[in-house]
């Protein structure tokens, strides 16, 4: 929930240039990578919570009973092939090329818009089938860190579709440049992130 | 439709409550009367709420935090008028359901709602002076982190009319904060309290580390930077890594509380004993985050009011280099008594016990930069000496208690109690109180009265003394903090003294009410017209008093530590262009003020299951940023002929004003001089 | 309030100072068993040798601050001295030097003191389950097959080996003058050794708060000889109640300033039972469904910090 707050936030504030020779874009972007390492150590937070509880079943299934590693790994190269087209985006923009950048921002918000739809689904056959996240402590903490993963996914989707409108009504200024860079670093590091869940929670999950 | 809300949320059968709740609403009443009455809501609106300068906002700060040190406080006396009477058949006036409110919200308060902002208030106002700039990297934003903390500071109160607040202890330990013991609204009103407040911080902490790391004023290099500078530097370091763990904990808390999960449940394989450590993961180094700022504030303190260098300011910044990494490998001591193997608990008492060789060492920078110095008794020195007294008993007894065999006695006695507000009413508050009365006549361009400050140092020293020397004793007594009541009559002459401790620390309380309201009343005789009235060191009293809200009219070179000191020195201070620059500056915004508000309606919401609110109102905060992010008229030009303007105001006398400068200020020097 | 009481106040206040400086009735220095003596001694060790630096900071705050007050125009005055090497190397060395002392010292007693290890004797140790409920103590002696709500009992100079649970929120088991005290967690066994080497009742409380009752959560800890111990038992033997997982869940009830409680025998996987009661859901042990608690053979949970259960 907050990191919708945080990104707009950032974004709103690229707006202030400052004087004695610093680039403001260039401050900016550092108070945003500043609040990345601040949203890592909340989800190592979250990643050691769930290091605690994963062997705390309680009688219900662990990873291995209900993990579809196909199923995910589609999920995880709609991710990785997102982080592609994001970076055309960004290629484009450099460019100062307005229509290709929101073309490769459209396909980047459809990847990830895919990616969110196939973890909706697999929250929903699991609960569905009873292993919610009220069911055990791993259940709990599954749930938890990848939902909050999902949670800032869908913040930067919503972000990504401010950004095209921005783009497409008042081109690419400094200002827009500045605020797509930011939301670069916060979609590449969604990436990474996603890339230790699928690590951590899936592939660690089902080989044990 | 109002989810869990109902008309019997309001506590009208208890009269302390509703006596508070009518005594603020008649405030309220008058303020709005008075606002109303002079005409003042624009003024109000313009140059305060929607302001992002960096010294309202700072101001703002302080305001609400003494505002909350009163509600506080009011807290305390009651704790501690509750136990002076508790003895044997005698249950005092407080029922355990209301005690256990009050001190959970004592706790809450006066950690999270009077330190942090006091804190963060005094880094708004003097840090961007410090370093030379003209604000801080992201003043929107600036803003923006005072509302949010505003919510949480109104959450807390609100749940004093309406519902209640947490049963369980500041710490809200699980599984007593889970649903099945405390079902009512507290603990969801202390979790949305904090959340809001927390995000508040941690944008703070973001904010000015950019600051400090991207807009230094030309030639300032890391190691030139005043020392308040540098201690909040490191403050805003444990912020930004420690916040989160908090944002995530109570995250867990209210999935648990929310969501029916299990991280903190003893059913289904939750484990409570992972929220505390995770709590102390934050908690711990929060208690850095208060100290170290006001280590800064005694060594600007005491290296101003001797005429001196501050001694050893690379060992210092150091120190607290080392204080503020050792901060995170503490943790474990705060629950020695929780059956962790022997090895991990001395590992934990020895990493505690390390910190305290970098205090120790600032302590001695301090008293080595007295030495050889000329040490003028100001209300800020007397904080300072106060302070070096006092911290080092309660770090005394800090060690003390991180020495696990001893910790198995004493652990949750109030000798603890005793032990941490030594240091953060003798370390932290002192600091603060310093500082307010240090940098005051910057922000208000006015001093505050001496004698009255002086009054309220002694009376806080003494009531500090009076009030919680008893309570180590008492601990040796083997007296538990977080007693409703107690039989044992030898406690309780040892309490009703705390009693009075408390009283004098009132008596502290109401002197400096006074000494503001009377400063207020002769404020031109207690003008400041140099922006140097102590023979400063350092930037922020190169410019006028209040500064103009661009801070400085051409920005200062800096050279060396000390800057202003070294200008005054070679002659270059109070130097005028020949002519001026335009000033970027960011134009004000009710954005902050309405996402704030909003927030809190919302944090409301989620605290009594509004879901519908819930959902209106954190689409509104959304909407507010987006539609914010579409406004491109957020600055603006300060014009040559304006600054110019401003700037003859402070210089009237255009050509002789080098010398008119200079001469006032060594008068000032030599009459700082026979003041003692 | 009355004039009485204030008067009544006012007299307590006259012999305060008395207090103050005798000190006798402070209970952690006045240890009844040797695990509070050790104690006793380390706090008053590390106590000396952190005067060491504190005992000359305020002198020196003192000192310095008056003799380098600005009046005083005879004092030296140099403004810009703010580095000296041997000063710089004296204030990092000193704290370091007792910092080692005080770490050596911390680590060998935080090994000898460790509330898990068991006490050197050579007299077979006592084994007492104690149970924190809602707010009140349940004691279970395993050996002799009784139980207690409140009150315990137990020979002198006779380890005592406590397993300690929690039936809900978190309490801490507490003896001041016997020594340490630990944590009682739902869900996991601490444990704690005590010894008493005095005869005498001492006060027992919970030291960590768990709501509303928790100020009169308090229990007697009598240390008597070993026929005083045997008398005692009998007499808990003697009570008409027993108590089992049928009336366990009426005695959870949450009660204020519950008396003392004998139970002549209890079930011997009462213990057990309540350890394990959250494995799988809701409590079983209150839901009254026993199949599952206790006699299930899996595993308890796993602690990875800090607590943990042996059975």
């Amino acid at each position: 929930m907050s990191t919708a707050i945080l990104d707009s936030q950032h974004d709103a504030d690229s707006a202030h240039e400052h004087d004695h020779g610093h680039d403001s874009g260039d401050m900016t972007v550092f108070g945003f990578w500043l609040y990345l390492m601040t949203d890592c150590i909340l989800f190592a937070s979250v990643f050691a919570t769930y290091a605690v509880l994963v062997n705390h079943t309680a009688g219900g299934p662990s990873g291995k009973d209900i993990f579809e590693l196909p199923y995910v790994l589609v999920e995880t190269a709609l991710l990785l092939v997102s982080s592609c087209t994001y970076g055309m985006a960004m290629l484009a923009a450099h460019k100062a090329d307005k229509g290709k950048t929101i073309a490769w921002l459209f396909l980047t918000f459809l990847c990830g818009l895919g990616f969110i739809g196939m973890e909706i689904n697999e929250f929903h056959h699991l609960i569905a089938e009873g292993f919610g996240p009220n069911r055990s402590a791993f259940l709990s903490s599954f749930f938890t860190l990848v939902g909050m993963h999902g949670l800032h996914v869908t913040a930067g989707l919503v972000w990504m579709v401010v950004m095209m409108a921005q783009v497409y009504t008042r081109g690419l200024t400094p200002q827009n440049t500045t605020r797509l860079s930011c939301l670069s670093l916060f979609w590449h590091f969604l990436d990474i992130v996603w890339i230790c869940v699928f690590t951590v929670v899936y592939l660690m999950g089902v080989a044990q | 439709m109002f989810g869990l809300l109902t008309l019997d949320a309001v506590p009208l059968d208890v009269p302390i409550v509703m006596g508070t709740l009518a005594v603020v609403a008649l405030i309220g009443l008058a303020v709005v009367a008075a606002l109303t009455y002079y005409r003042k809501w624009s003024y109000l609106w313009t140059e305060w709420l929607t302001s992002v300068d960096h010294k309202k906002i700072g101001v703002m700060y302080i305001f609400v935090a003494m505002i909350m040190l009163l509600r506080g406080f009011a807290d305390a006396i009651m704790m501690r008028g509750q136990l002076a009477m508790a003895e044997g058949a005698n249950h005092g006036f407080l029922p355990p359901e209301h005690y256990d409110q009050i001190f959970t919200a004592h706790g809450v308060i006066m950690i999270i709602f009077m330190a942090m902002p006091f804190m963060v208030g005094l880094m708004n106002i003097a840090v961007p002076l410090q370093i030379g700039a003209r604000d801080v990297a992201f003043p929107f934003l600036n803003s923006l982190s005072f509302w949010l903390f505003v919510a949480g500071a109104i959450l807390v109160n609100v749940s004093l009319g309406v519902g209640e607040f947490a049963r369980t202890g500041w710490v809200a330990y699980p599984p007593l904060s889970e649903l099945g013991y405390s079902p009512g609204v507290g603990v969801d009103y202390y979790i949305w309290a904090l959340q809001l407040s927390g995000l508040g911080t941690l944008l703070t902490g973001v904010n000015f580390l950019v600051t400090v790391l991207k807009m230094r004023t030309p030639g300032m290099k890391l190691m030139q930077m005043p020392i308040f500078t540098w201690t909040c530097t490191f403050t805003n370091i444990l912020i930004v890594a420690s916040f989160p763990i908090l944002t995530a904990t109570l995250a867990l808390l209210s999935l648990d509380r929310y969501l029916d999960m299990h991280f903190f449940t003893n059913e289904l394989g939750g484990n409570a004993m992972m929220y505390i450590n995770l709590f102390w993961a934050w908690g711990h180094p929060e208690v850095y985050i208060l100290i170290l700022p006001a280590f800064g504030v005694f060594s600007e303190v005491i290296s101003t009011f001797t005429g001196k260098r501050l001694f050893g300011y690379t060992s210092m910044v150091w120190a607290t280099a080392a204080i503020t990494i050792l901060g995170f490998v503490v943790w474990l001591h705060h629950f020695f008594t929780m059956g962790s193997g022997a090895n991990v608990n001395a590992f934990f008492g020895v990493a505690t016990m390390i910190i305290s060789v970098p205090t120790g060492v600032k302590l001695f920078n301090w008293l080595f930069t007295i030495f050889r110095g000329r040490l003028h008794f100001t209300t800020p020195v007397l904080w300072t000496l106060g302070f070096m007294v006092t911290f080092t008993v309660g770090g005394m007894t800090g060690v003390l208690l991180a020495v696990p065999g001893a910790d198995y006695v004493l652990h949750n006695s109030l000798f603890l109690i005793a032990h941490f507000h030594n240091t953060i009413i003798g370390g932290a508050v002192f600091g603060y109180l310093a500082g307010f009365t240090f940098w005051f006549p910057k922000a208000f361009g006015f001093k505050l009265d001496e004698r009255l400050g002086k009054c309220a140092f002694w009376c806080w020293i003494t009531g500090f003394f009076v009030a919680f020397m008893p309570l180590y004793v008492l601990g040796f007594m083997g007296m538990t903090r977080r007693l409703n009541h107690y039989d044992n009559p030898l406690w309780h002459p040892y309490l009703i003294v705390a009693f009075f401790g408390a009283v004098l620390i009132f008596c502290g309380i109401a002197f400096q009410i006074a000494q503001i309201l009377v400063s207020i009343k002769n404020r031109d005789a207690l003008r400041d017209h140099t922006g140097d009235p102590w023979g400063g060191r350092t930037l922020e009293w190169s410019t006028s008093s209040p500064p103009p809200f661009y801070n400085f009219a051409q920005l200062p070179t800096v050279h060396a530590i000390d800057a202003f000191h070294e200008m005054k020195e070679n002659d270059t201070a109070y130097l005028r262009p020949a002519r001026y620059s335009p000033i970027h500056m960011p134009k004000n915004t009710a954005a902050g003020l309405i996402i704030g508000l909003v927030g809190a309606v919302f944090g409301f919401a989620m605290v009594w299951h509004i879901w519908w609110l819930a959902g209106l109102t954190f689409i509104a905060m959304v909407a507010t940023f987006v539609v914010r992010s579409y406004n491109q008229d957020v600055d603006y030009y300060v014009q040559p002929d304006e600054i110019e303007r401003i700037e003859n105001q402070r210089f009237p006398h255009d050509s002789a004003h080098t010398n008119n400068r200079a001469q006032t200020s060594a008068k000032h020097a030599q009459q700082l001089a026979q003041e003692v | 309030m009355k004039t009485e009481q204030y008067l009544g106040y006012l007299k307590r206040l006259s012999w305060l100072p008395l207090l103050m400086l005798g000190g006798c009735k402070m209970t952690l220095l006045d240890p009844k068993g040797q695990v509070g003596v050790d104690e006793k001694s380390l706090i008053i060790t590390a106590t000396l040798l952190m005067l060491i630096v504190v005992i000359p900071v305020i002198v020196m705050t003192l000192a310095f601050a008056w003799k380098y007050r600005a009046s005083n125009t005879k004092a030296t005055y140099k403004p810009n001295w703010a580095h000296s090497t041997p000063i710089e190397l004296v204030v990092w060395l000193v704290p370091c030097a007792i910092v080692a002392v005080l770490g050596t010292i911390t680590w060998t007693t935080t090994h000898e003191l460790d509330p898990y290890r068991p006490l050197d004797s050579d007299v077979k140790p006592i084994v007492i389950q104690a149970v924190s409920l809602d707010w009140k103590w349940l004691f279970i002696y395993p050996e002799q097959g009784i139980a207690t709500v409140n009150e315990i009992a137990f020979p002198t100079d006779t380890p005592v080996s406590f397993q300690i649970t929690s039936q809900n929120a978190m309490n801490s088991f507490f003896i001041p003058q016997l020594g340490s005290q630990i944590y009682s967690m739902a869900g996991m066994q601490t444990k704690l050794h005590l010894i008493a080497n005095h005869e005498g009742s001492f006060d027992g409380l919970s030291a960590n708060f768990s709501g509303d009752g928790f100020s009169d959560m308090k229990f007697k800890a009598i240390a008597t000889s070993q026929k005083g111990f045997d008398a005692w038992v009998s007499k808990v033997k003697a009570a008409p109640t027993q108590l089992d997982q049928n009336n366990y869940p009426q005695l959870v009830k949450p009660s204020e300033k519950a008396p003392v409680q004998y139970f002549a025998a209890v079930s011997p996987t009462l213990y057990h039972s309540i350890l394990m009661q959250y494995m799988h859901g809701p409590s079983t042990l209150l839901d009254g469904n026993q199949a599952e608690a206790g006699m299930n053979s899996k595993q308890p949970m796993q602690m990875p910090m800090n607590a943990s259960i042996k059975e």
